[in-house]
């Protein structure tokens, strides 16, 4: 049985825009507009606006919200200041991920988390399943939208917008538009410049309506995808999942081992001790080959070794980029594979991370 | 969309051109639009039998693998060998540069089941 998937506050002006919509996560979501090569290129060259409103905006707040949160996150929320965004994990008690999240933090003791739209329900579930006296957990999903402003020319479009100055990468600012209340945060998913906006639901149309009248170019889902797959950023769901821990994904930065409590700790710091078996790597195809896609076999001297967990022909490079968990000793830069594709093999190697170095991004 | 007339069509979007006893396939308008940014054709190999209504070719868009299905029985006589390199023939010509395949028909009694330019503008409204 399956239910009817949701749409979020833009659907009518997404289709309006000439939005051809797929299923994700539940959602009826655009995939594209014009084309998924010109909506990657706008992003890379000037600038384009994605609905990220499927996503979910879960606030935590009261006097021991941070003091929880740092026992809930793998990252460490001492390191985030007022006002800023970090990058951090919900994890199983095997170390596994259960989502990544950005978290907002919008006073000492309130935070706003954007987790993943497929993992909304499970995360608030987790979390709740381990609330205590002194936070409040407010899921605001159904009633929050978001958009994404991403490439060289966001900040120009901010400041038509909004009439002030973009926010830096990985802080935010609150701001009055269209008489409601908007987070701006500089963060994203495409490794451009840019920013993100959350607000309720209301503030939608006007707010879609003043960043197309500004210059964007409406993309979707399928240039989010290729765009972030040139960066190496993981998608949950494909390249992460509760039987992969961050430190095999390659992000342990966002891994603070140094805290001495939170979900998942001790799994990893055993994991770190005793060598990982596993890391996701990059892979470039190095001859002319269909474009690699997930769950495509991985060899080496003929052996299956891994498989992909995400591919795409990459509309920067020309060239088709994956990535896919291998043993270490096969996930050093240079080392050659195959990659099955409908019965045969074409050659790979895998290379540094990210594939891409965007020219408008700044330094985190 | 453009819906030639001198074509017969698949209700799984595959034209064919006849020509006696050979007929050459490609995707429709419709398909390719459908379809968009295609970047990888593999077509199927000279000499290769390939049978109605089952995939005979692969085309790749950004987003994904799609198969083709040949609207006949024969034997394969020549591939497209220009979308080799220029897979994205088949989006902007998909009616002359972008075909994708020659084809000897073994079964030509089986084109009547095949759909009118008609019948076929109706399906995709």
């Amino acid at each position: 049985m399956t239910s009817q998937p949701r749409r979020t506050s833009l659907f009518d002006q997404q289709k309006a825009a000439g939005a051809r919509c797929i299923n994700f996560g539940g959602w009826e979501m655009p995939v594209q507009f014009t084309s998924i090569i010109e909506e990657h290129q706008a992003v890379r060259t000037t600038c384009g606006v994605f609905d990220i409103s499927h996503m979910g905006e879960v606030f935590v707040s009261g006097p021991r919200a941070f003091d929880w949160l740092q026992r809930m996150m793998a990252n460490d929320l001492a390191k985030c200041p007022a006002d800023g965004a970090q990058y951090t994990f919900l994890l199983n008690e095997r170390g596994g991920v259960i989502d990544d999240l950005i978290v907002y933090r919008l006073a000492e003791d309130n935070f706003l988390l954007l987790v993943n739209a497929a993992k909304i329900e499970e995360d608030v579930a987790w979390l709740e399943q381990h609330v205590t006296d002194g936070v409040t957990i407010d899921n605001r999903s159904d009633t929050m939208s978001a958009l994404a402003v991403q490439g060289p020319q966001a900040p120009r479009v901010f400041r038509e917008v909004f009439q002030c100055e973009m926010p830096a990468r990985n802080s935010f600012v609150a701001l009055e538009k269209c008489r409601g209340a908007v987070i701006a945060a500089g963060t994203g998913y495409t490794g451009e410049t840019g920013f993100e906006l959350f607000f309720a639901n209301s503030l939608s149309g006007d707010l879609w309506a003043a960043i197309l009248k500004a210059g964007a170019k409406p993309c979707g889902l399928g240039a989010r995808d290729t765009l972030r797959l040139e960066m190496c950023y993981p998608l949950n769901g494909s390249d992460l999942s509760p039987d992969r821990t961050p430190l095999e994904a390659g992000l342990g930065m966002f891994v603070a081992l140094h805290k001495t409590d939170f979900i998942g700790r001790d799994a990893l710091a055993a994991q770190k001790a005793a060598g990982l078996t596993f890391k996701l790597v990059a892979l470039r195809m190095t001859e002319k080959a269909p474009p690699p896609r997930a769950h495509y076999p991985v060899l080496v001297e003929g052996r299956v070794v891994g498989e992909t967990t995400s591919g795409a022909l990459s509309p920067t490079l020309g060239e088709g980029i994956a990535m896919a968990y291998l043993p270490p000793d096969l996930a050093q830069h240079g080392q050659t594979v195959q990659i099955e594709i409908r019965g045969r093999y074409f050659a790979a190697v895998v290379e540094k991370k990210p594939f891409y170095h965007p020219s408008s991004a700044r330094p985190a | 969309m453009n819906v030639p007339d001198d074509l017969k069509y698949a209700e799984t979007h595959e034209w064919i051109r006849v020509d006696g006893d050979t007929g050459v396939v490609g995707i429709t308008d419709h398909a390719q639009n459908e379809l968009t940014d295609i970047v990888y054709v593999d077509p199927p190999k000279v000499g290769a039998v390939v049978t109605a209504g089952q995939p005979a070719a692969v085309v790749e868009s950004v987003k994904a693998a799609s198969d083709i299905y040949s609207p006949a029985d024969g034997e394969v006589l020549e591939v497209n060998a220009s979308l080799s390199s220029e897979p994205a023939l088949v989006n902007t010509s998909p009616y002359e540069s972008g075909w994708l395949y020659k084809m000897r028909l073994s079964n030509p009694s089986q084109l009547d089941t095949l759909k009118s330019p008609d019948d076929y503008r109706t399906q995709i409204g």
